[in-house]
């Protein structure tokens, strides 16, 4: 048996692994019911046009067909919620019904269901409905869509803005531009992503009659959430009577936080025909209508002095929040981003305006990093801009504008929480050692002699992550339709084996493993004796899901506070089943001891014995060891670090290579090294990837040209470098493991340390900036004019 | 339904060494059968038209996409699926490799990419890492766990000549 306190900090295996290396994991695919009919979804092929009608019939009589319903059908259900508008200021706020009835405004909004008896038929069926469109105008750059003459997408939101959001002291910026000595200004496109996961999404409905609840299956990564918005504000069914589950979920990347209509549409056709009904998204589908991502047109200034600090920041951004509001859309541009802008530096006086706009495209919302790696983006850009501006080494410039460690907690003036911790010289100053940056320089300067084109790029970043404060986030303060604490249950049985349920939902993370963990330590069991069951609203308490790097900060704090309370119970069981008194029982070495004769002790199983059996027990306790948390963090966390790429570019093809890739990140107190090193992996290469290759394309006039994985750009395993990986450790106050979150930091800092790279690789050409993504294409473009025009100087 | 049920026809199947006589539409592909007909939900869909690799099986020794394959013509191959690999002495040196690694997070492109790693160590028991990128290339991971998983496959490797 292993003992207590040996689990936190170390790399153990995952306890999740044995079943999906054996492919006996069960995804919502993988669920057969008794019965079971399939849906199909017929989505606009439009990207905006009014539905003149609808005929279904031959759909109907199609063998195999249950049911096939329209808009007319569905009218009864509400339109999806919006459950995070943009807090502080007028949201002019269209969500999409589950079916349109007369307009649609987006490819992929969906207009029709088919129900059969099998997939193939209801696809089959899809074919046969014939809908009378007649096609609209329609616009998809959120910048264009704002102007004069523009299509309109919904009557309330005039020049299609959704809202106007600010944040930061105007008047104090202006005034800093005015008496700069240097403002280098800048447009820079944060390109639309598409979170792809394997996993596309799905739902299945099951409705019972005798009692008339609906369990409905999804590939969730906020159970709770959807059960609350379906029941409250969707489906008019009482919360109590909605059960969902995400069984094994295959990624989300932020694209399963959100309601969808299928969830929905599940639960109406299980009703209609007495049957479970099943929806599974193909891969077409998942392009065209589950939530993309970034999607921001923004110009930017930065004002400063001649000797590199940073006076002022000024920030204009469109934000393309698609056809309609998704689930938390307005929160990610504003909160997320807009109070993110200043990133690491003490800048004294900063702006941002967010314009969050309609388009005829898929609605965006939170996508790994969300906000966070936009506002990193920008600031990391500008301030190579402004370091190239005043001719001084971006790493000085950096260093010379950090907030310092001593600053703590710190204000960034555009109204995000105090930053709880940081050292971000620190950071700095590691990644520039391992990466070899002064001899990267030196040979850069020998490499540009013969006309090589190499470059290096940092990315000092900073993100807000363990969301959030519900005093803060809710309702009167930043918009957020509810509270965003976490919920945590841990029961020992009467053989000593515990069970922990959370309000999280993870979908890859190892949570079960990283929570265990926690929980042996603080039981001092062995971590096969804990159990972590997460994903069913029924036997969860009710928590707010997986996202934002909170899972670990805000839902292992619950854990922690359940199992606070159950070592606190089970102290004065062992004082009375020691026949001592309570004072002189204390924790030792996974135990509970009397002080002096450590010879009689008791452990937690043991206790939970006597607690579960309840013969003997101090007067007025009840009997077993459950107990439940929420918890409520009293601040965000804010992990930080430095990433250096270095690329060498082809001047012939454009092509760039990742010569290497040194990460020094600092999430705080790590729980389990192997896990964290595992997302920061994946996080840089999602955000290499938009540097690189990923971008969602749509024609002017609406037709999604990346919808699939031909189309699309994700990352092959022969594209990328090894990652040199690394952590200073600077803990949070804000709670009591001391961690920050890991999960979005490698996409965060990723993407602007790869475009700084490429761009310094192109410097001596006169290449000053290019919009993501830089595939070999765009960037051997920009050589050939820039030798053009450098031959015309000549 | 009757139309319908008369268009299905009769394959034998060889599936990790198990022989499974089936009904299916001549249209059924091989990864549907598997997962609607023989209830082995361990293959997984992820693209349905061969971009990811998802669905990878091994047929004849040769990795396959079952969604491009059709049921029907997957008669007389000896098919290896994810529930294969692992025998009565425990796991394939190449999914304790993956878990030693920390090869795999949300788990759904896994059985693909281990399999492509069993095929690649079965024609070349001391792959380079160019050979173990092209075994994989053909398989996608969204997590990003590709370092991890070419680690898995050196030390997959190394744990197989150590037999």
């Amino acid at each position: 048996m292993t003992t207590a306190t040996t689990f936190v900090g170390s790399s153990v295996k995952r306890v999740e692994d044995p079943e999906f290396i054996t492919g006996s994991g069960t995804y919502l695919d993988d669920i057969k019911l008794p019965g079971m009919a399939h849906m199909a979804i017929l989505h606009s092929p439009h990207a905006h046009a009014r539905i003149r009608g609808i005929d279904t019939s031959k759909a109907q009589q199609h063998p195999g067909v249950l049911a096939v319903f329209t808009g007319k059908d569905t009218a009864g259900i509400n339109p999806l919620p919006c459950a995070w508008q943009a807090g502080g200021v007028e949201n002019h706020v269209n969500t999409p019904h589950v079916l349109a009835s007369d307009e649609v405004r987006y490819v992929g909004d969906a207009v029709a269901v088919v129900v059969a008896e099998d997939p193939y038929t209801a696809r089959d069926a899809l074919e046969l409905i014939e809908v009378d469109y007649e096609p609209l105008p329609a616009v998809v750059d959120p910048e264009k869509a704002t102007q004069e003459g523009a299509p309109q997408l919904h009557e309330n939101a005039p020049n299609n803005v959704c809202m106007r959001w600010t944040a930061g002291n105007q008047e104090a910026t202006d005034r800093a531009f005015e008496q700069a000595e240097v403002v280098v200004k800048q447009r820079l496109v944060n390109q639309r992503l598409i979170p792809t996961a394997m996993e596309t999404r799905g739902a299945i409905g099951s409705y019972n009659p005798g009692t008339g609840e609906f369990t409905i299956w999804m590939t969730s990564q906020a159970p709770h959430v959807m059960k609350l918005l379906l029941a409250a504000f969707v489906l008019n069914v009482p919360e109590n009577k909605i059960r969902c589950i995400s069984p094994d979920v295959g990624g989300g990347f932020g694209s399963k936080i959100f309601c969808y209509a299928d969830m929905a549409l599940v639960a109406f056709a299980s009703r209609q025909l007495g049957r479970p009904v099943k929806y599974v998204e193909d891969r077409t589908e998942n392009y065209q209508w589950t939530t993309h991502g970034r999607d921001h047109v923004t110009y930017a200034e930065i004002a400063g002095t001649r000797d590199g600090r940073i006076t002022g920041l000024r920030v204009r951004t469109y934000a393309n929040l698609g056809a309609y509001l998704s689930t938390i859309a307005p929160g990610i541009p504003t909160t997320l981003y807009g109070r993110m802008v200043p990133g690491v530096y003490k800048i004294p006086a900063t702006f941002v305006e967010v314009l969050g706009v309609y388009t005829d495209t898929a609605m965006v919302d939170a996508y790994r990093g969300a906000g966070r790696p936009e506002a990193a983006y920008l600031i990391e850009r500008m301030v190579d801009l402004f370091a190239r501006e005043v001719g001084m080494d971006p790493a000085e410039v950096r260093r010379r504008n950090f907030v310092p460690p001593n600053e703590f907690p710190h204000d960034n003036g555009v109204g995000m929480l105090p930053y709880d911790s940081g050292e971000y010289e620190k950071a700095l100053n590691r990644a520039l050692e391992l990466s070899g940056y002064p001899e990267f320089r030196r040979e850069q300067e020998e490499a540009r002699r013969q006309g090589r084109l190499l470059g290096v790029g940092l990315s000092s970043y900073v993100e807000v992550c363990g969301v959030a404060p519900s005093a803060w986030i809710g309702l009167n303060g930043q918009g957020w339709g509810a509270g965003l604490w976490e919920s945590a249950n841990v029961r020992v049985h009467l053989t000593g084996k515990a069970v922990v349920t959370t309000g999280t939902s993870p979908h890859g993370q190892g949570h079960a493993t990283t929570f265990a963990q926690l929980v042996a330590d603080e039981l001092g069991v062995p971590m096969e004796d804990v159990i972590v069951e997460h994903g069913d609203t029924q036997g969860t308490p009710f928590g707010f899901g997986t996202y934002g790097s909170r899972s670990l900060a805000v839902g292992g704090s619950a854990i922690l506070r359940s199992t606070a309370k159950i070592r606190e119970k089970a102290r004065k069981l062992a004082a009375h089943m020691l026949e001592a008194s309570e004072e002189d029982v204390v924790w030792e070495n996974g135990r509970f001891t009397v002080r002096g004769s450590p010879e009689s002790a008791r452990t937690i199983p043991e206790i939970a014995l006597a607690a579960a059996t309840g013969y003997s027990l101090p007067e007025g306790m009840e009997p077993y060891l459950d107990e439940t948390s929420y918890y409520d963090p009293p601040n965000c966390t804010f992990p930080f670090g430095t990433h250096v790429c270095m690329v060498e570019v082809d001047r012939d093809t454009g092509e760039t290579r990742l010569v290497r890739y040194v990460a020094v990140d600092d999430v705080g107190n790590v729980i389990n090294p192997m896990i964290v090193d595992g997302q920061l992996h994946g996080g840089i290469v999602q955000g290499v990837a938009q540097a690189m290759w990923e971008q969602g394309v749509y024609t002017e006039d609406g037709q999604l040209v990346t919808g699939s994985l031909m189309d699309y750009a994700l990352p092959k395993a022969s594209m990328l470098p090894n990652f040199e990986l690394d952590r200073t450790v600077t803990p949070t106050n804000v709670n009591a493991m001391g961690a920050k979150g890991a999960g979005e930091a490698g996409t965060i800092a990723a993407t602007p340390a790869v475009v700084n790279a490429v761009m310094d690789a192109l410097a001596p050409l006169g290449i000053r900036h290019l919009d993501m993504p830089l595939a070999p294409e765009k960037v051997w473009h920009a050589i050939q004019e820039r030798s053009a025009s450098q031959k015309e100087e000549r | 339904m009757a139309t319908r049920e008369t268009s299905k026809v009769p394959v034998n199947l060889d599936i990790n060494g198990e022989q499974y006589d089936v009904l299916v539409e001549p249209r059924r592909t091989l990864l549907d059968c598997l997962r609607e007909d023989l209830g082995l939900t361990g293959t997984k869909r992820v693209c349905d038209v061969g971009n990811c690799g998802a669905c990878t099986v091994i047929a004849d020794g040769r990795t396959g996409y079952s969604c491009l394959m059709l049921a029907v013509e997957s008669e007389g191959l000896k098919i290896t699926t994810i529930e294969g690999l692992a025998g009565e002495d425990g796991l394939h040196p190449v999914q304790q490799a993956f878990i030693q690694e920390d090869a795999l997070q949300c788990g759904f492109c896994t059985p693909g990419q281990v399999l492509s790693v069993v095929s690649l160590l079965e024609r070349n028991s001391d792959p380079s890492d160019e050979e173990i990128r092209l075994a994989v290339s053909g398989n996608l991971c969204r997590c990003g766990a590709y370092p991890k998983i070419f680690r898995a496959a050196r030390t997959a490797a190394q744990i197989m000549s150590s037999k």
